[in-house]
Parts: C-alpha cells; sequence; structure tokens
C-alpha cells in the first residue's frame, strides 16, 4: 500500500518556539491512520502544518507526489485534503445548511452524497435549516465531519473528535468514521486510545515533536507494554 | 425569566430596543414633538448605519482596526459638495426630476470615489500591516491626518455651506406634524443600502463568504477559498458606504468643515460596538439606537446631548459584552 501523504523532516516553529523537530511520517492509502500522542506533543502542530496554517520551516510534506509544504492553505484544500480542526470550526451563525453549501463544490450538493452524509448523521436534517451555534457538541462534531466529507476528499485530516463527546456520541462517531474510511484516507489525531484502537489500522506516536514509534494498531494495542511504555512518554519526560 | 427571554426572543428580540426607547419617550414628550425627533433619530441612524457597516465588516472580516475610515466620510462629504455646487442650477431648479438627479449624481460620484479611494487605501497602506493591531492604528491615523490635510488644501479651512435639491428643501406634513423631506430621503435610502447589503450577505456566496470569514477565516482558507481575495473587495465596499454616508451627512447638515469625519467616527464606533462586530443587522440596530437616543436625549436634557451615546454603549456593554447582535456565535 503507498503512502497518500510523506511527511519527512518537517521542523515548524510557532512564535520564537520550535514545536515540531523533525517529523517524519508516511499515510497509508486508505483507512483511519492515529496520531497518538500527549498535549502539547505536537499532533495539532502537525495537522495545521500540512494544511498550511503554519508553515513548516524546513522538511517535505508530499501529497499523491506534490510538495504541498509552501502551498497556500486554500490550495491545500483544493487538491483533496479536509480539515477538521479540534474546535470544530464550525461557523455558528450559519445555519447547517449554509455550513454544508460552504464546503460543496460550487456551492450545490451532489445529491447522492448529501443523501449519504445524512444518512450518516441523521440529527443534521433535523436541524437543516436552524444557526450551528444552537446545535449541542455532538451536533457540531457531527457538522464538522459532514461538512469535509459533502465532497469526495482523499485525505481527512480529524483533530481529536471525541474531545468531550459522551460515550453514546462516541459509539456513533466510531460507526460513521468506519463507514468514511471505507472510501477515503483519515489521519485521525487523538488523545482517546480506546477510541483509536477501536479505528485505527497503524498508528504513530508523537512525543515531544518527534515520531517516537510508527506500527501497525493490532500491534500495539496487542503490546500492554508497549502501550505503557510510548504512552507513558509525556510523563517521564516531563 | 428563562420564559420572559423566550417569549421576548420571539417577538423580536434585540430589535425591540429601539421600539422601547421611543415608547418610553412618547411619555414624556409631546406626541407631535415626538415624532418628528423620531423622524430625525431615524434619519440620522441611517446615514450613521451607511458609515458604520462598512467598517463593522471590515473590523469582522479582516480584523483591520480603520481609523482613517473617517477620511472616506470626509471626502464623500466634500465630493458631494463640488459636484452640488457645479450642478447649482440643477439643484435649485423648479423641476423636481432634475433635483433628484443632481442629488442621485452627487451621491454616486462620491460613492465612486470611496471605492476608489478604499482600493488604493487597501493596496498602500492596509495591506503591509495585516495582523499587527498597533501598526494599523498607527498608519490609519497617519493616513487620516494626511486625508484631512488634503481636504484642506483642496477645499480650505472655511466650512463649506451645501446646497440641499430644491424639491427637498421643505417639509412635509403628517396632520398637524411637520417632517423634513431630507429627512425621509435619507431614511429611504438607508433603507434600500441595508436590504441590498442583507440580500448580497444571505442570498448569495460571496456574501455567504464573507458571513463565514468573519466568523473564522481561517476555515474559509481550509474549505478551499482565498480568502485574501475578498478583503479588497470588502474593503471597496466598506469605504464607498462611508463616503455615500458623508455624501448624505453633508446635505443633512447643510455646512461642512475637513474635521466631518473625525467628528463622526466617535458615532460610527460606538455603533460598530453596540451592534456587535461584522454584522450588518448589528450595525442597523445600533445607528438606529444611537439616532434616536441623540435626538430624545438633546430634547430632554440638552446638556446630557453630548454623552448620551457613551452611557448608552457603557449600558449596553455591561449587559451584552460582545454588542447586541455580533456576527460571531459560540
Amino acid at each position: 500500500m503507498g503512502a497518500i501523504l510523506r511527511l519527512d523532516d518537517v521542523h515548524t516553529d510557532i512564535g520564537r518556539y520550535h514545536v515540531l523537530h523533525g517529523v517524519s511520517l508516511d499515510v497509508p492509502e486508505g483507512g483511519v491512520h492515529v496520531l497518538l500522542g500527549r498535549n502539547g506533543a505536537g499532533k495539532t502542530t502537525t495537522l495545521r502544518t500540512i494544511m498550511g496554517l503554519w508553515r513548516a520551516r524546513r522538511g517535505a510534506i508530499v501529497f499523491r507526489h506534490h510538495d504541498i509544504s509552501a502551498l497556500h492553505t486554500a490550495d491545500v484544500a483544493r487538491l483533496g485534503i479536509a480539515y477538521v480542526p479540534e474546535n470544530m470550526g464550525i461557523f455558528g451563525g450559519l445555519t447547517v445548511e449554509e455550513n454544508l453549501r460552504l464546503a460543496a463544490h460550487g456551492g450545490s450538493f451532489d445529491k447522492d452524497r448529501l443523501e449519504r452524509v445524512l444518512a450518516l448523521f441523521p440529527a443534521l436534517e433535523k436541524f437543516w435549516d436552524r444557526p450551528a451555534y444552537a446545535l449541542s457538541g455532538g451536533q457540531k462534531q457531527m457538522l464538522a465531519i459532514a461538512r469535509a466529507i459533502i465532497e469526495n476528499r482523499d485525505l481527512i485530516l480529524i483533530d481529536e473528535p471525541t474531545k468531550g463527546l459522551a460515550p453514546s456520541i462516541i459509539r456513533a462517531m466510531i460507526d460513521a468514521f468506519r463507514e468514511i474510511a471505507s472510501d477515503t484516507t483519515i489521519l485521525l489525531v487523538e488523545q482517546n486510545f480506546l477510541f483509536a484502537r477501536a479505528l485505527g489500522s497503524s498508528v504513530a506516536v508523537i512525543d515531544d515533536g518527534r515520531i517516537v514509534h510508527t506500527g501497525s494498531m493490532a500491534e500495539l494495542a496487542a503490546d500492554e507494554a508497549l502501550q505503557t511504555r510510548l504512552l507513558s512518554l509525556s510523563l517521564e519526560a516531563h | 425569566m428563562d420564559r420572559l427571554s423566550a417569549t421576548l426572543d420571539r417577538l423580536g428580540g434585540v430589535y425591540l430596543l429601539p421600539v422601547a426607547i421611543g415608547l418610553l419617550t412618547l411619555v414624556v414628550i409631546p406626541t407631535s414633538t415626538w415624532f418628528t425627533l423620531t423622524v430625525a433619530g431615524l434619519a440620522m441612524g441611517m446615514m450613521i448605519f451607511l458609515m458604520a457597516s462598512g467598517l463593522s465588516l471590515i473590523f469582522g472580516l479582516m480584523d483591520v482596526l480603520n481609523f482613517g475610515h473617517s477620511a472616506f466620510v470626509s471626502f464623500g462629504a466634500f465630493i458631494a459638495a463640488a459636484v452640488l455646487a457645479a450642478l447649482a442650477g440643477w439643484v435649485g431648479g423648479d423641476s423636481p426630476a432634475l433635483n433628484i438627479v443632481a442629488l442621485l449624481a452627487a451621491i454616486a460620484a462620491a460613492t465612486a470615489f470611496g471605492a476608489a479611494a478604499g482600493w488604493f487605501f487597501e493596496r498602500v497602506i492596509v495591506r503591509p500591516v495585516y495582523r499587527d493591531h498597533l501598526r494599523q492604528i498607527l498608519v490609519t491615523i497617519g493616513a487620516l491626518i494626511v486625508a484631512e490635510q488634503l481636504i484642506l488644501s483642496i477645499w480650505g479651512g472655511v466650512p463649506i455651506a451645501v446646497p440641499r435639491p430644491r424639491v427637498l428643501e421643505g417639509s412635509i406634513l403628517f396632520g398637524n406634524v411637520a417632517v423634513e423631506s431630507y429627512r425621509i430621503f435619507a431614511f429611504a435610502l438607508g433603507v434600500a443600502v441595508y436590504v441590498a447589503m442583507h440580500l448580497v450577505l444571505n442570498r448569495t456566496r460571496i456574501g455567504l463568504l464573507i458571513r463565514a470569514g468573519v466568523e473564522n477565516r481561517e476555515m474559509v482558507e481550509a474549505l478551499g477559498f482565498r480568502i485574501e481575495r475578498l478583503f479588497i473587495a470588502v474593503f471597496m465596499a466598506g469605504s464607498a458606504l462611508a463616503a455615500m454616508g458623508g455624501a448624505m451627512w453633508a446635505g443633512y447638515q447643510g455646512l461642512i468643515t475637513p474635521a466631518l469625519g473625525s467628528e463622526m467616527i466617535v458615532l460610527v464606533f460606538i455603533v460598530v460596538i453596540i451592534g456587535g462586530l461584522g454584522s450588518i443587522e448589528g450595525s442597523l440596530l445600533g445607528a438606529i439606537m444611537v439616532g434616536l437616543v441623540a435626538n430624545y436625549v438633546a430634547f430632554l436634557m440638552p446638556k446630557m446631548a453630548l454623552a448620551s451615546n457613551m452611557l448608552l454603549m457603557m449600558a449596553i456593554l455591561l449587559w451584552r459584552p460582545y454588542g447586541l447582535r455580533p456576527a460571531v456565535r459560540g
């Protein structure tokens, strides 16, 4: 399986702080690939650097053989990469329909695609004409993900979708992500290992701005000692 | 309390505020005077709305603190005055049609100049200081000083009388209440501009992008749009509206000085803050409240007139720190 996205020795600064210290990562095409790490390890910075929201100072980001490290965010998105930020990026003053329409190509919906999205997230149809600020946290997250898949994307970057959500909504999210991953690639940043384990086919662990482990999720899930060693890195390091 | 709040929201929410202010003052002001003051307040509010709506969008979408906005108001006023003076024959003639054509030509010239000057201002002065509020304040205040000096050197420092088209000179009688025709025209123009802006913002794809950009520029870019291409259009439209407001204000005041814009900018900022950043509806609501309060207080407590809008702003910010109807919601 070839890599749809490759990061090679990516360094990113945020202001005076050197946050990514040479991240190298291959994201295989298809399925859900998880980037795990503690708070402040560099997960969000990695996604934002891929999107061009923060510039890589050094290194290459290659998406389908195009180096996208110097591209404008809008051009990265147009290549087929969708981004769901940690704060969901919902436009609260716009209705559910307007939020989705903004992401639809040319502002008009593909009927089959819309039906599929609404089948995944039926609550959105119920609140179709309501302003997004009136939605619950779970519904906002559904809207953010629906917006990312309302057009066919090759890669979806999702930043901590389960944060603050109730267990019942997380279970619904798992089903939705499995369905979405059937025809696209998802790079999922998560701290919730149980959620990540239920979905991920491969995993990378980031700590202090460096990838410290890559492998299959099954391997990590089966090896408690490895989990303890990798996922407690932050505690030992700080 | 929640039920009362929900009921009020259903009936119009914050939009009831101007109505409430109007009804409260009706108790203490004689009806005919109240009617005259209300029309004057609405007309004044609509002219301030023209000046403020563009600033609110520029603030909201581009995060630019443009203290030079008042330069467009001043230039609009002086260009309109110059056009009206050049068309003096039409302005003072017997033909109502030519009267109106002269006024529309003056407004169109001011608006076109505002758009062109806005283009120059954004390209040359504002663009190099995006994302740097301190520099924005410094360069836009500097540009405002230069603009005022330009007006001074072109038109001089002596106040200039602005002729009103003859057809709008007099008053229209509603029963025993006389209302100045110019105020009705100013109100109607404000309503027309608001409706046009509302339609553009709510019925077009560009409007959708602007509304989304006001809330979260970064996310609009992550959806594949180069939002900086919208900046120039919004800046030009905002500057054009300011100039249009200045042109209308010139006719309303009848006498203008180069300091007109600087005098108005305080009210304009109050309106933007009261209404909530980036919201056209908020700007309209804030402008109408400022217009009404200014007129009612000037009649009831003349010594409080200057302070009235500051007090209004303080009261509203204590109640709603983000303004009455901010564009960005949680």
